[in-house]
């Protein structure tokens, strides 16, 4: 029995899974940004995965090479207001910020 | 009329009737602050309006005596589309002789108040309220329609309340001016009705268009129109006009509130109350004289004849110095409205002015005499001594000569003497009540004239022995002084009025004078059938018989033909068929003969229908001729009878005033329940008291109980109902609908307590729930 699709599933969801736990629990907003990566490159997974498994030819990797794209241009964005934040409360600790309540 | 040269008769006389409404609305504004002055202005119009009046009379009565009423016409406003109301005003001979009374008595009692009233503080106030006075009663005269007539006739009523209570301090004054303006009341309410009956039959107010109308025109076939198409209707209204007068006039049964409004002050009295106003009602009459028919003219006289007798009566023997001259007054009109009520238009017309110059002169000479009586109360300081009770007066003739002259001969031309004014006009009414007594059989009006004018010189004499021959009875009379010059300037000239040779150069017989001459009695207008025959111009009966006798012609011809024609086709049938039905000819020709003698019966338009009306003398010579000459003939002995019984009042009076040959006090108790009944009136006023006034008063208090019971009992039910409502409802709003408020309020509330712990801000929370949420729905839904 050789590598399948399955077996990309399982590894897409484990990073998903890797990734939404850095999310939730990490207080640090970088490692929260990256574990943000890490769900997109579970994206990334499962649609090479269908482009190589699901007879949807190159559609797939287009799509992958777009949420690269558009995950370096996050990081950029996110960086900044990490940056913002970092100067409006002189740290970064996520669970600390909670304005959003008010 | 129109392109004639009136000698703007019209014109000047709305400026008459328009200065002293000047004055009176410049006195009202600005008299306080010119004071004395205010007199004068009023004084001084008075004279530029009795100048203007004088032309008028005299343009009038010279150039245009037969020209009759010389008007003018506009239209007011307008009720709906097509009924403009009209109105305005007219000079005819009767108007322009009224114009001059008012104007030369409103003057002359100007010209005594300016020195009567002169201590008063409202001293402008009645400068101002004898100018409107002046304007409305000018009004009066000058109407030439129902519509200003009634207006200025409210207006004269409110002059007269505003000055009979003019020192409303005075209880009795304040309510002497509602008594008379209530008693007015009652009347203007007949006189209103009657307007209403005539304009909602003719659709007009003006006096011409109405009696011409009533008329018609049997030369051109235009059929009398009456009020609901009934001579009864006719004599309603007529009647029901004449209550204005009645009310005006102090005529029975609303006399009651001239004697009152003797509280008024005494200028006011002479003018209002004696000469002008009061006369007002009997100009009314006059004025409306057309209108009235054999039945109305009879209720006038009665009216007045019975007004004559009672207040006659009740002067002898009242002690007011005011008071006799009040009731003398009531009696005077109910002569004047008595001779227009006998057909003696022009001697009671006549009447109307001669007494307002001899009046007028005896109201001011009283009024001379209570200012004199006034000040010697003042200098004595007397304030208790009614200033006004014969009995506290006495010897004046020696104080106050001139006072005495005048008001002697007032009283002289009052009581009927010959060679006055009064002579003339009183004759000419009571040879009046003869020649109607001859003609209908109502004989009880001469008696009443009769008496009434020997009481007048019985007591007007009793008056003048009291007040100013003798010896003084108080202290008060030896202290009086004769009055300055204005007061007694007006006295004199109305004096020297009461001569006979101002109206006829013949002493005892003013019917062929310049005055009877302008003042014809006007034809009347009402049809045939509802008027006294004698009342109507010869000329109309003899039309009125052409045009039926024409119609009947017309008819009896049109039948005539008819029946011939048919008789022809009839025989024409006969000879046809061969057949000589002589029968049916025979039917026809009845029928012919018949029909002619219906015919004759069906002309007599039911208004026309003379004969029924001729029953009584059967006479065919009663025409107003035979009136006219009736009263000639009764001429001689009315006048026999009249100073007869003159002379007799005035020996009468000396007997017991003068030489006190009997004793007024015994001669009392002699007659003793005619006195009493002469001293408190009749007891007219207590009659009002115990049964108009009583069942009003007592009414109004049934209906205040009705109204505290039962009316205030509902609203009161009403609210307790309403109260009751409202608890309950209250009630349920707390507990019900406040309470599901409540309860979605805290159901909301609890709500959010547990939805707030979710919000906690943290966006590391927020992800998780939606994770969750977002599992939970693939797991439910997908």
């Amino acid at each position: 029995m050789g590598i399948g699709l399955t077996h990309y599933l399982i590894l897409s969801g484990i990073l998903f899974a890797i990734g939404l736990f850095a999310v939730i629990t990490r207080r640090n907003a970088i490692m929260v940004l990256m574990g943000l990566e890490l769900i997109l490159n579970s994206a990334n997974i499962n649609f090479i995965a269908f482009s190589r498994f699901g007879g949807i030819n190159l559609d797939g990797q287009v799509a992958a090479i777009f949420v690269i794209v558009l995950a370096v241009t996050e990081a950029a964005i996110a960086l900044a207001i990490i940056l913002n934040i970092y100067q409006n409360y002189k740290h970064i600790r996520i669970d600390e910020i909670n304005k959003l309540k008010e | 009329m129109t392109q004639e040269n009136l000698l703007m008769i019209p014109e000047i006389s709305v400026v008459i009737l328009l200065l002293p409404l000047l004055g009176f609305l410049f006195n009202i504004f600005f008299g306080k602050r010119i004071g004395r002055l205010s007199s004068t202005i009023a004084t001084g119009i008075m004279g530029i309006c009795l100048a203007l009046a004088s032309y008028i009379a005299f343009t009038k009565f010279v150039y245009y005596p037969d020209n009759g009423m010389i008007q003018l016409k506009f239209d007011w406003f307008t009720l709906g589309p097509g009924n403009a109301v009209s109105v305005g005003i007219g000079v005819d001979n009767m108007t322009a002789m009224m114009l001059v009374v008012v104007t030369l008595i409103s003057f002359l009692v100007h010209l005594f108040s300016t020195e009567y009233m002169r201590d008063d503080k409202r001293y402008s106030r009645f400068f101002a309220y004898l100018g409107i006075f002046t304007f409305s009663m000018l009004g009066i005269v000058i109407a030439n329609n129902f519509l200003f007539m009634y207006i200025f006739w409210e207006l004269v009523g409110l002059s007269s309340y505003l000055l009979i209570g003019f020192w409303y301090e005075k209880d009795s004054a304040a309510n002497a001016s509602k008594k008379a303006f209530i008693t007015n009341r009652v009347g203007d309410l007949g006189f209103f009705a009657g307007i209403m009956i005539l304009f909602f039959t003719y659709r007009t107010f003006f006096f011409d268009d109405i009696f011409a109308k009533i008329l018609g025109d049997s030369l051109h076939g235009i059929a009398p129109i009456l009020p609901f198409n009934s001579g009864f209707w006719l004599t309603v209204a007529g009647i029901l006009i004449f209550c204005g007068a009645i009310g005006k006039s102090a005529q029975f049964p609303l006399h009651i509130w001239l004697p009152d409004a003797m509280e008024g002050p005494t200028p006011v009295s002479a003018l209002i109350h004696a000469a002008t106003m009061v006369a007002a009602g009997v100009y009314l009459t006059a004025r409306v004289f057309p209108m009235f028919t054999a039945h109305a003219l009879l209720f006038v006289a009665y009216t007045g004849a019975i007004t004559a007798f009672l207040a006659a009566t009740i002067a002898i023997t009242q002690n007011d110095f005011k008071k006799v001259l009040a009731y003398s007054t009531v009696s005077q009109l109910g002569y004047m409205v008595m001779g227009i009520g006998v057909g003696a238009f022009t001697n009671g017309f006549f009447h109307l002015v001669t007494h307002a110059w001899f009046k007028a002169c005896l109201f001011l000479a009283s009024g001379s005499v209570i200012h004199a009586m006034h000040h010697a109360m003042h200098h004595l300081n007397d304030h208790h001594t009614d200033p006004q009770d014969i009995r506290n007066m006495g010897g004046l003739r020696k104080t106050m000569p001139l006072t005495y002259l005048t008001f002697l001969f007032a009283t002289i031309a009052i009581s009927g003497v010959p060679f006055t004014s009064g002579f003339l006009s009183k004759d000419g009414i009571l040879a009046g009540t003869l020649a109607f007594a001859q003609l209908t059989g109502n004989w009880l009006i001469p008696i009443a004239g009769f008496g009434a004018a020997g009481m007048t010189a019985f007591y007007m004499f009793r008056l003048t022995i009291e007040a100013f021959h003798g010896v003084p009875k108080t202290k008060i009379a030896t202290q009086t002084k004769e009055n300055k010059f204005v007061i007694v300037f007006p006295l004199v000239l109305l004096a020297v009025m009461s001569f006979w040779f101002f109206y006829s150069a013949n002493p005892i017989d003013a019917s062929k004078g310049w005055f009877a001459s302008r003042m014809k009695a006007p034809a009347t207008s009402v049809p045939t059938a509802y008027q006294f025959r004698f009342l109507v111009p010869e000329e109309r009966l003899k039309q009125e018989e052409e045009a039926q006798e024409k119609l009947e012609k017309a008819n009896v011809d049109e039948n005539t033909e008819k029946l011939k024609k048919r008789i022809h086709e009839e025989l024409e049938i006969a000879y046809a068929t061969g057949q000589e039905n002589r029968d049916s000819v025979e039917k026809y020709k009845q029928e012919f003969l018949k029909n002619k003698e219906e015919a004759k019966a069906r002309a007599r338009h039911p208004l026309m229908a003379k004969k029924s009306m001729k029953d009584g003398s059967g006479e065919k010579e009663e025409f107003l001729t035979v009136f006219e000459e009736k009263i000639e003939e009764a001429h001689l002995p009315a006048m026999f009878i009249s100073v007869l019984i003159a002379g007799l009042g005035i020996l009468l009076s000396f007997t017991v005033y003068q030489f006190k040959a009997m004793n007024s006090d015994n001669l009392a108790n002699q007659f003793g329940l005619l006195y009493r009944l002469s001293y408190n009136k009749w007891y007219i006023d207590e009659i009002y008291d115990a049964s108009v006034i009583w069942f009003t008063l007592n009414f109004s208090k049934v209906l205040g109980l009705f109204d505290l019971k039962v009316i205030d009992g509902i609203v009161n039910l009403t609210a307790w109902v309403a109260r009751l409502a409202g608890q309950a409802t209250g009630i349920f709003d707390n507990v019900v609908v406040d309470g599901l408020v409540n309860l979605i309020a805290n159901v909301t509330g609890t709500l959010g307590s547990i939805m707030r712990k979710f919000q906690t801000g943290r966006v590391q929370t927020y992800i998780g729930l939606t994770i969750v949420v977002v599992i939970l729905l693939v797991y439910f839904l997908a």
